[in-house]
């Protein structure tokens, strides 16, 4: 209970959570990051956009240790890391749900939650302690979706399985979560639990990341709009600075009006 | 009849005690989740089907406790089975390594003179070297267990005969060996073991339910548990009194009374094994890596390392079964363990209820399992004398089985 609360404090100075700055990565000949910026605050929901191919599977894997960067700066809670491996990340705070959720169908939704890092008492699982803070965690996020910890998540639709997925991410003190696309495959009732659900992560003072196609859900719940252009930040902007039309234009010109990337560098790219 | 009224009183709301438990459970098979139901319903269909037949000479106790020697070896290797049929894996070699290791009892005692443990450990440790390399072959090397398994199949009868020689037979001589399936327990320690299980049981349950109400989490109805527990007691209480009647045809004689030896062994190692899979993070782990592979090793779960143990644990309760096989026919032949050894413990599995596909199975299945398979193996040659019928119908109960598995997985998939 105290975790938020401190970092809701974070939340008020000026030091992001997680601060990147002048991020390249290529693979081979093929240049996927040129110099990217981003600052994710916590307390704040992050969305990270742009069209397929933009760089963004490759910032994320990044930030989560799966791929090292191979140049710019990485700080988180201020401080320059060094994140080479998910074990790094995780120790930091820093936890993905990805796509596919990694639930096993044949496990309840404690055991997903705890999957790798049960508690146990001697040589037994504590599964009373584990139910406990399963609940707890759930509770914290107010879920009233799930009426059973205990049943497997085969028995569940679409949007608890990414409910349980997200609950699991927040279990282990994490201060970073990052969300992708986490809406893709649901339908209009369940990506509006599942919204409100990540609302209520960066409301109980975590940092969010949330790389979605949709920005119907970005307008909706983000705070701050990241747009990745072939590899380039085109521009970070408050979402209640920008139109709905604008981030378009951000996604797929790379620039809009007088924000974005100026018309040279988004030729250069062309 | 007070749950009728609780009912009543909170509809929508799932009701307490005994009929909410019921109606809990026609959910799970609704969902598909039959468990061991068809094998429980199955085994009763059976029992009233050769009892009606040939009841005097199939439901004598002499009768039902030949049924469990015969059907324990089978038990055995099922519960090692199901280690490796819950990662969505298979061991056909299962059967052969029973025979195989029960061959080094054999010869280390009868032609090197080793003294019954040290041969006992060689036994043991025959089945855990071939389990670790049948594992390694398979999680590290990425064979499929189906082809890694078959060719051990081939190569461990053919080691069996070369340790046996051609034609011959070893024979068992050691009585603490003999005695595991040919001795009984005395009357009176029947009733004590008995006891043992039912209180162990009711205590145990009893204590978790407290810790749970403590915990302040859902604790199932307290008639629930008297339920269960007073159907546990009955079960016991039959199944050691049928025992311990006299089933010698000549009591003058010699008398033959009590629970065989080889019960309590297979109590123990359900007890053991069951804990193992439900009570600790390496059970958890392994429902992980045969539910979702991808899953577990992203939760920093070493799948090749659980792979490796189950392959092992599966071979050593078939040297195990290997021990039962000595002591049941005083002797080691070149088919000890071959045959359909390792088709019936297959089918016992399945058709207790443990999925082909990964994911979902638990020790009892074997005892049910395997007491569906003994019951047919023991039945079927009292009312018919044709071999042809014996393997037709047992084959197509292990058919029935696996379509029950199949159906009850599709369903859960949609559902």
């Amino acid at each position: 209970m105290s975790e938020p609360d401190a970092s809701a404090v974070a939340a008020g100075t000026d030091t992001p959570l997680l601060e990147l700055r002048g991020i390249t990565k290529s693979f081979g000949a093929v240049e996927v990051l040129r110099g990217v910026d981003l600052k994710v605050r916590s307390g704040r929901v992050t969305a990270l956009v742009g069209d397929n191919g933009a760089g963004k599977s490759t910032l994320i894997k990044g930030v989560a240790g799966i791929h090292n960067f191979d140049a710019g700066e990485y700080f988180f809670e201020g401080a320059p890391v060094e994140v080479h491996d998910p074990k790094t990340a995780n120790a930091l705070g820093i936890e993905v749900v990805y796509q596919d959720l990694a639930l096993c169908n044949n496990l309840d939704v404690v055991h997903n939650m705890f999957l790798g890092r049960e508690v146990t008492r001697g040589v037994t699982l504590n599964e009373d302690e584990m139910e406990t803070r399963a609940r707890k965690t759930l509770d914290g996020l107010a879920v009233r979706t799930l009426h059973s910890v205990r049943q497997p998540v085969a028995s569940l639709s679409g949007g608890q399985r990414q409910t349980v997925a997200i609950a699991r991410s927040v279990l282990w003190n994490s201060k970073l979560v990052i969300l992708d696309e986490p809406t893709a495959a649901l339908g209009v009732a369940q990506t509006e639990q599942v919204l409100r659900l990540v609302r209520q992560l960066a409301d109980n003072g975590l940092g969010v990341i949330l790389i979605s196609h949709n920005l119907g859900d970005v307008m909706q719940v983000a705070d701050d709009i990241a747009v990745l252009y072939l590899g380039q930040m085109a521009a970070q902007v408050d979402t209640k600075d920008v139109q709905r039309n604008q981030v378009v234009e951000l996604i797929t010109a790379g620039r809009s009006g007088d924000i974005g990337l100026s018309p040279a560098m988004a030729e250069v790219v062309l | 009849m007070t749950t009728t009224a609780a009912e009543q009183a909170a509809e929508g709301q799932r009701p307490e005690g005994i009929g909410g438990a019921a109606r809990a459970y026609i959910d799970k098979l609704r969902g598909g989740d039959f468990g061991s139901l068809p094998a429980v319903l199955g085994l009763a269909a059976l029992v009233i089907l050769f009892g009606s037949l040939k009841g005097d000479r199939f439901l004598s106790s002499f009768n039902f406790a030949n049924l469990l020697g015969q059907g324990a070896m089978i038990i055995v290797i099922a519960m090692g089975l199901i280690f490796v049929l819950l990662l969505g894996e298979i061991d056909l070699a299962a059967g052969v390594t029973a025979g195989m290791c029960a061959a080094v009892l054999g010869v280390t005692m009868t032609e090197h003179g080793w003294p019954m443990p040290l041969a006992l450990g060689a036994c043991i440790l025959t089945g855990i070297v071939v389990g670790l390399a049948q594992g390694v072959l398979v999680a590290n090397f990425g064979i499929p267990s189906f082809v890694v398994t078959l060719a051990t199949f081939l190569a461990f009868q053919g080691v069996l005969l070369l340790i046996i020689g051609e034609g011959g037979t070893i024979g068992i001589r050691d009585d603490t060996i003999l005695a595991i399936q040919n001795d009984n327990l005395p009357v009176w320690s029947g009733w004590i073991l008995a006891a043992v299980i039912a209180g162990g049981y009711a205590g145990l349950t009893l204590m978790r339910r407290r810790s749970r109400i403590t915990a302040g989490l859902a604790t199932e109805a307290f008639t629930v548990w008297l339920a269960k527990t007073g159907f546990l007691v009955a079960v016991v209480a039959v199944v050691t009194f049928f025992l311990n009647e006299e089933r010698s045809r000549r009591p003058e004689i010699t008398s033959i009374k009590g629970i065989p030896w080889v019960l309590p062994l297979i109590l123990v190692l359900f007890v053991g094994l069951t804990f193992l899979l439900t009570r600790t993070s390496f059970g958890r782990h392994v429902y992980a890596v045969g539910g979702n592979a991808e899953a577990a090793r992203r939760a920093g779960i070493s799948v090749a390392r659980i792979k490796v143990i189950c392959f092992v644990a599966c071979s050593t309760l078939a040297a195990v079964a290997g021990i039962l096989f000595a002591s049941r026919d005083n002797s080691i032949s070149p088919s000890t363990g071959g045959s359909t050894t390792l088709l019936l413990a297959v089918g016992a599995a399945v058709i207790g209820g443990t999925s082909l596909f990964g994911g979902k199975g638990r020790i009892i299945d074997a005892i049910i399992g395997g007491l569906v398979v003994a019951v047919i193996q023991n039945g079927l040659p009292l009312v018919t004398e044709q071999a042809g019928i014996q393997y037709a119908v047992t084959g197509g109960v292990l058919l029935i089985a696996a379509s029950v598995d199949a159906l009850s997985r599709r369903k859960s998939v949609t559902g």
